[in-house]
């Protein structure tokens, strides 16, 4: 029995149906999808946690005052005292065990050993007596410890590293105080931790872009290289398909999955993590649709000629390689060289970030970030367009 | 108005060299019969099907579907025919159903998807995965696609390659039943079998040319006989060959080689045996095409008696259209190059 057209039988309802149902049963696709960048959230999110440093690993060598010194090293509960000969402290040192090595000497006096330079605070000395703001620690050879106290310190360490760096001056600051430094100024000492200025609050929106960009390009162009592949698309052309159908609904099934992998990260961050978006969820919601409509249009582009998975797979590549480096995922874009800014300021992934952490972090109003929106939708539009036009079924 | 016709269709795919996949083929298909292309593989059977179907640009010459031109009543012609191409693979991970569906939707009119599956006995297969599926029942489904919007022509692109006797029987059955609604169908096929049980009329196709059209009887008759008989001889017993069949006047050739010919060359030397209408070679055999086989039988008997050559082998057979090809074409449908001398 003939049987006329109905809305069970709309063409659009019935592509996008397909390509939600062939995703959702592929198991793999579905944990590369949403189960990647939750992964990949979490490690980082783990490894640049916002965390007072806890322990700063601290080689005296030994010798006569290494006793004494470590004595008064204890006085700050952040360093990890070990005592241990020169040549162990500098293996240690070299192999990143230790933050620095303290070598106690007996005298003071400038130049008075090896390599090392040897710094006085010569305004502590003479100068009055103000009221120190926190109780001094135990001048070094008082107390329990004994032994001669030491008059002055070789610390080696190495300036590149910034714990290093920063276990010197903790150190220093520990040893000038037990020798008898008053501090003069009174300090208040205030915790900054404003939400949306954590290093995972500038990661999340990198990540969002990052997880759309791949989403889109594989997730379409991946999809239509197989489908040729398959003859499927001969199979298609050779129905009155409309090809506009087809390429919206391949276009609508993305913007689909979409929803949940977008929700997924932002929720997971959100309890994990606390990172919350500053500005308004709907200025969010549409940079994510416009990324993905982009990115999903450059998708159609890489796909529109290639013939086998080798060639769109090397195309992506070629494609998502610089935005990978250059768009600030992981780091500002910022910190690569003036004259590159522009070029990378046109990539749509740092559009997109860029627009995405304005937003999330600072709470911008999409009317500010109109290059941004416009640059997003010339890419997707102008890709779509060419896409089109080079469109190979066969 | 016919269903399909076309006229000195050229298709020649660029490359060096040019590669000549049809060259100048006419056909015609009326409305309401089965027509096979039947050829070995690469005779130009898919892209002469492709061509029509409006898959692939013809280098020249003019094709008319329905009374209607591609490139003007695209979306016409979809509407009323049904394809299944050669090799496609529809979605692993849909269901046979879905697979259905999917295609009932691109048709403005059509028939139901479980009414398609319950026609190619898919029913019980409705919600099985096409992944899981066999290989006959993936080609019924494919066939189950092209049904999707109640074609008034069908095009089956080697439709039965690859499937076991049971499930070709299956699809057979299927396409003479759509047949039996006054529709037409349009395939390709290398085997002859097919074409002669399932066709009305059969255009044999080779190296880009139609070679002979016809109803599968009209080409059989064509051998002038509706049997054939095969026979070879030992090439030891050639002694006196030469002699006798020279001063017979048949053809000048020796025994030993189990009787070849050169190319193009019957072997003449047997047609003026009463009741034998041709000969041919047929992988070193002589084939001959026969009207009465108890006539031509002890006529044939003594002549290899006088030559003084021992048969080595002798069958009689009823003739097919594998018989045309090979009488037409010098080689097998299969693709098998015949040996010459």
């Amino acid at each position: 029995m003939p049987e006329s057209n109905s809305g069970r039988y709309s063409p659009l309802r019935q592509l996008v149906l397909s390509r939600l149902r062939e995703f959702y049963r592929e198991p793999e696709a579905v944990f590369w999808v949403y189960g990647f960048p939750i992964l990949m959230v979490v490690t980082l999110g783990i490894a640049f946690r916002d965390q007072p440093v806890e322990q700063i690993h601290v080689d005296v060598v030994t010798g006569p005052q290494a006793e004494s010194t470590a004595f008064a090293l204890r006085a700050d509960k952040r360093f990890v005292i070990a005592t241990n000969d020169a040549d162990t402290c500098r293996r240690r040192l070299r192999t990143g065990k230790t933050a620095i090595v303290i070598s106690p000497r007996p005298e003071t006096g400038r130049g008075a050993g090896g390599e090392g330079q040897a710094t006085a605070d010569t305004q502590s000395e003479s100068s009055p007596q103000p009221t120190p703001p926190r109780p001094n620690p135990l001048p070094v050879g008082e107390g329990t410890a004994g032994g001669q106290p030491a008059a002055g310190f070789t610390y080696l360490f190495d300036p590149t590293r910034p714990d290093s760096l920063l276990a010197r001056n903790a150190v220093d600051d520990v040893l000038q105080r037990a020798v008898g430094r008053l501090d003069k100024a009174v300090v208040w000492d205030e915790k900054f931790s404003e939400p949306g200025g954590r290093y995972v609050d500038f990661l999340v929106p990198g990540l969002l872009g990052m997880s759309l960009m791949g989403g889109g390009l594989w997730g379409v162009g991946f999809v239509i290289v197989d489908m040729r592949l398959r003859k499927l698309l001969k199979r298609f052309l050779a129905t009155p398909m409309k090809k506009s159908h087809f390429l919206t609904g391949i276009m609508l099934s993305r913007l689909t999955f979409l929803i949940p992998e977008v929700l997924v990260l932002l929720i997971f961050s959100r309890v994990a993590f606390g990172v919350v978006i500053q500005g308004s969820f709907a200025a969010v919601l549409a940079l994510i649709l416009l990324g993905a409509g982009s990115f999903a249009g450059l998708g159609l582009l890489i796909a529109s000629r290639a013939k086998t998975i080798e060639a769109v797979s090397g195309l992506m590549n070629l494609i998502m390689l610089p935005m990978w480096i250059l768009s600030g995922i992981f780091f500002s874009s910022d910190r690569f060289p003036e004259a590159a800014q522009p070029l990378i300021k046109l990539l749509p992934l740092t559009m997109l970030i860029d627009a995405l952490r304005a937003v999330m972090q600072d709470g911008t109003s999409l009317a500010a970030m109109t290059t941004q929106l416009l640059g997003l939708a010339a890419w997707g539009s102008v890709s779509f367009v060419l896409a089109l036009k080079w469109f190979r079924w066969v | 108005m016919p269903a399909i016709s076309c006229r000195n269709l050229v298709k020649t795919y660029d490359g060096r060299p040019p590669v000549e996949a049809v060259r100048g083929i006419d056909l015609e298909v009326r409305e309401g019969e089965c027509f096979g292309l039947l050829g070995p593989n690469g005779a130009g059977k898919t892209t002469t099907i492709e061509i029509i179907e409006g898959l692939l640009p013809a280098t020249s010459g003019d094709v008319e579907v329905l009374g209607r031109v591609w490139g003007r009543d695209d979306d016409d012609i979809r509407q009323r025919i049904g394809i299944s191409l050669q090799e496609t693979r529809l979605s692993e991970k849909l269901s046979s159903l879905e697979t259905v569906t999917l295609f009932r939707s691109f048709y403005r009119q059509g028939i139901a998807p479980e009414d398609a599956l319950r026609r190619l006995d898919l029913q019980e297969k409705s919600g099985a995965w096409v992944g899981k599926l066999s290989g006959g029942q993936r080609q019924r489904l494919a066939v189950a696609c092209a049904l999707m919007g109640d074609p008034e022509l069908l095009f089956l692109d080697e439709p039965t390659t690859g499937l076991d006797p049971q499930s070709r029987r299956q699809l057979w059955d299927i396409i003479r039943g759509f047949r039996e609604q006054r529709r037409t169908v349009l395939l390709t096929t290398h085997y002859m079998e097919e074409a002669e049980r399932l066709c009305d009329r059969v255009g044999i196709v080779d190296q880009g040319k139609m070679i002979a059209l016809g109803t599968p009887r009209e080409l059989i008759a064509s051998l002038g006989g509706e049997h054939v008989i095969e026979f070879s001889v030992d090439a030891s017993s050639s002694a006196g060959w030469h002699a006798q069949s020279e001063a017979m006047g048949v053809v000048s050739s020796d025994c030993s080689h189990a009787l070849p010919v050169g190319q193009g060359v019957p072997p003449d030397g047997f047609t003026n045996l009463p009741a034998v209408s041709s000969a041919w070679t047929e992988d070193g055999r002589i084939a001959l095409s026969v009207t009465e086989p108890h006539v031509a039988l002890p006529a044939l008997l003594s002549r290899l008696q006088v030559l003084r050559c021992d048969l080595t082998s002798l069958t009689t057979r009823h003739a097919s259209l594998e018989d045309v090809f090979v009488k037409l074409a010098g080689r097998h449908l299969d693709g098998e190059e015949r040996p010459h001398a």
